[in-house]
């Protein structure tokens, strides 16, 4: 019974790891880039779970085979939330590049709201719920503990995440992307378009914020149009535990807190799940800043 | 041509991007789609005009030029106000005057609006403090409005106290708790900070919300009775007037307290802290002390004002304290620009009482704050009314010229 228990929120909170590493993952490649804190990433993540509801609306409505719903809904979310990222940065951060650092934060809480207040207003304030879109799968049966949409969740995180750190370290771009985190003026020199790199920087983060808007939609069933700000919260918190900048720290970050938040809800109490993360997030900051697997880096004058 | 060639692009793009969310409405219900195509197109349009003035906003910022110009009469008062005392005197009265006289002229309704307003006046002021003297950019000031409120309610809830013994204790509990966040975040800064700060503030309110057997949880605490007046019974319009008095008698003593604040030794160390803050260091500027009173110095007003919205509603719960108060008191910050006092005097009535009166408008305030915030970084960093700074001069130093004077010694 115990372990019953134990194992159910073991893979409860690697389900909510995952999703947390996918966002977080946004984080931490804007800020190795650009050193800046995209605050209207969960925004991002909302979006993305919007998209797929009103996709997956239209085609159950005009009669698409159940089956592909849940994919052409992915890759409408996908599409639209690259689109949305690409066009943030290029309105909200790029006239800000060289300004006192204050400032593209202050425009990134700005276009938070906005976005926000956009999807209230456009759609609806009150929760939504989100179709049910996943296959059957029989052969979870057997495994009581894991249900369909916590083995779709962890399946898909997993190759997103592989996908990415392939993509990272193998290809031009990837190379590019590594090289401008590094040294931003040296690579200019290198003739690496640095503009370029900062908009698929965008692009990359919003497509996995996407795809994490989706999977959790699809697990919790319900959306509105807040769930960006805690989900966003949680995810940044991801990636600072793991070290902000550092592509594995936001994995490992987030599944630590993943986990960190199931044992709590399970074992302590419901109530603080929120305040834990907070917590965590503060504790982090304030004693070791660069987290578990980040460098520690040398202010300079 | 190739300006309108281009914005035509960026109304096609943006028709594209918001399609989904702005012209599907799926009812699950009934299961069925509403489609909006006339949002697009209006949509277009407006992107269309608006791409437009942001390529003309670009070029007159490349030149050099100012982006909004007030008109000349205006740009001449505003000189006037600024440099010539016997003009600032007037329009000072002037002013004094008219908000004096505003409650007795006015309907009740009126006043608790412009109660409201006077209340994000000295909550923006106060966050002036840390955010646009001290560079320190705190996202959860709502959490010490909220202990101002919750201090003033549990006190007389439990004990019994009264408004004026809890008027001074609700800016002192906001002091500790402006430094008990202060200690543990002063080696962190920028980005890192505000984070941090947000996190407080919903842990503040999360406390708040999930401790019913001391705070009443969601529901709050009711029946917080209204200031008394030497034991005068006083019926609510009344009492209303008598608060709008004490909220106008608050941000005075605020503006002056700040303005007073602004060149004194503590000020300036303050926005040497913002301007760069190894240099400040260098200079044998103690980081610790200036970083503790920026908070403690700006939280306190959020004490009062909290401890005066507790007394003004009657009624608070955790619902009045959530990040979008705070992200509201932060684009008045913003928008009046960063260290100046009347320009944050003015953000805050335009942002508090424009919705009020222009109702159709009400429901994109916060579409409209999100934007503002965006768009006053990019093209006005430094705010509507720009802080302005005390400038020395060599004559005043040689003694030659007794008009500048009040500046011969830092």
């Amino acid at each position: 019974m115990d372990i019953e228990f134990f194992v159910e929120l073991f893979f409860g909170g690697l389900t909510r790891g995952s999703i947390y590493a996918l966002i977080a993952l946004g984080y931490t490649l804007v800020y190795g880039i650009i050193e800046l804190i995209n605050f209207a990433h969960g925004e991002v993540y909302m979006l993305g779970a919007f998209t797929a509801l009103l996709v997956a609306g239209v085609l159950g409505v005009y009669g698409f085979p159940f089956g592909g719903i849940l994919i052409v809904a992915t890759l409408a979310a996908i599409v639209w939330c690259a689109a949305y990222g690409f066009t943030l940065e290029k309105v909200a951060y790029k006239p800000l590049r060289g300004a006192p650092r204050l400032s593209p934060l202050i425009s990134a809480i700005g276009m938070s709201i906005f976005l926000q207040n956009y999807v209230l207003l456009a759609q609806t304030p009150d929760f939504v719920p989100f179709p049910y879109l996943l296959p059957e799968m029989p052969f979870l049966d057997d495994l009581a503990v894991l249900s369909p949409s916590n083995f779709l969740i962890l399946m898909v995180s997993t190759v997103a995440m592989i996908v990415l750190a392939l993509f990272i370290r193998y290809t031009r771009m990837g190379k590019a992307m590594r090289a401008t985190a590094q040294n931003r003026k040296m690579a200019l020199l290198l003739g690496i378009n640095a503009d370029k790199i900062i908009s698929l920087t965008f692009i990359i983060g919003s497509s996995l914020a996407a795809l994490g808007g989706v999977l959790i939609a699809s697990h919790m069933q319900v959306i509105n149009y807040n769930i960006g700000f805690l989900a966003g919260m949680k995810a940044f918190t991801a990636a600072v535990l793991g070290g902000i900048g550092s592509i594995p720290g936001a994995m490992v970050g987030g599944l630590v807190l993943g986990l960190a938040e199931s044992f709590t809800t399970g074992y302590v109490s419901g109530n603080y799940e929120d305040i834990l993360a907070f917590a965590i997030l503060i504790l982090i900051l304030i004693l070791r800043p660069d987290g578990i697997l980040g460098k520690a880096k040398v202010q300079k004058v | 041509m190739p300006r309108i060639a281009k914005a035509l692009l960026c109304a096609v793009w943006f028709m594209l991007l918001t399609f989904p969310v702005m012209c599907i409405q799926v009812n699950s219900i009934d299961n069925s789609v509403h489609w909006h195509f006339e949002r697009a197109l209006w949509l277009g349009c407006g992107v269309f005009v608006l791409a437009l003035l942001w390529d003309w906003c670009f070029a007159r910022k490349a030149k050099g030029q100012p982006i909004i110009s007030f008109g000349h009469g205006l740009t001449r008062l505003a000189a006037n106000l600024r440099g010539d005392p016997r003009c600032r005197l007037g329009g000072l009265s002037l002013l004094a005057v008219g908000m004096l006289l505003m409650p007795l002229l006015s309907s009740i309704y009126q006043t608790n609006i412009m109660i409201a307003a006077l209340l994000y006046v000295m909550l923006a002021l106060g966050l002036n403090i840390v955010v646009g003297l001290a560079g320190q950019l705190v996202l959860g000031y709502v959490a010490f409005y909220a202990v101002g409120a919750y201090s003033y309610g549990l006190l007389h809830q439990f004990l019994g106290w009264g408004f004026w013994t809890c008027l001074p204790v609700g800016g002192l509990l906001a002091v500790l708790f402006g430094l008990a966040l202060g200690f543990p975040v002063l080696r962190l800064r920028g980005d890192y900070l505000a984070i941090v700060t947000l996190g407080f503030g919903e842990i503040v309110r999360l406390t708040l919300l999930n401790w019913p057997s001391l705070t009443g949880g969601p529901a709050g605490i009711s029946n917080i009775p209204r200031p008394g007046l030497f034991g005068m019974d006083m019926d609510i319009n009344a009492s209303t007037i008598y608060i709008y008095y004490l909220v106008l008698a608050a941000v005075v003593l605020t503006i002056v307290v700040i303005s007073r604040l602004k060149n004194s030794r503590v000020g300036l160390a303050l926005q040497a802290l913002r301007e760069d803050e190894i240099a400040c260091e260098a200079m044998g500027i103690d980081i610790t002390r200036v970083k503790l009173s920026a908070f403690a110095l700006g939280s306190c007003w959020a004490g009062f004002a909290g401890v005066i919205f507790a007394a003004k509603t009657t009624y608070i719960n955790p619902s009045s304290f959530g990040f979008m108060e705070s992200a509201m008191i932060l684009s008045m910050v913003v928008l009046g620009g960063m260290g100046s006092i009347a320009g944050v005097v003015i953000a805050a009535m335009i942002l508090i009482l424009a919705p009020e009166y222009l109702r159709a408008f009400s429901e994109y305030r916060m579409l409209i704050f999100g934007a503002i915030m965006v768009v006053m970084m990019i093209f006005r960093p430094q705010g509507l009314v720009s802080g302005e700074r005390r400038r020395y001069s060599i004559t005043a130093l040689k003694g030659t010229a007794s008009a500048s004077g009040q500046g011969g010694q830092a």
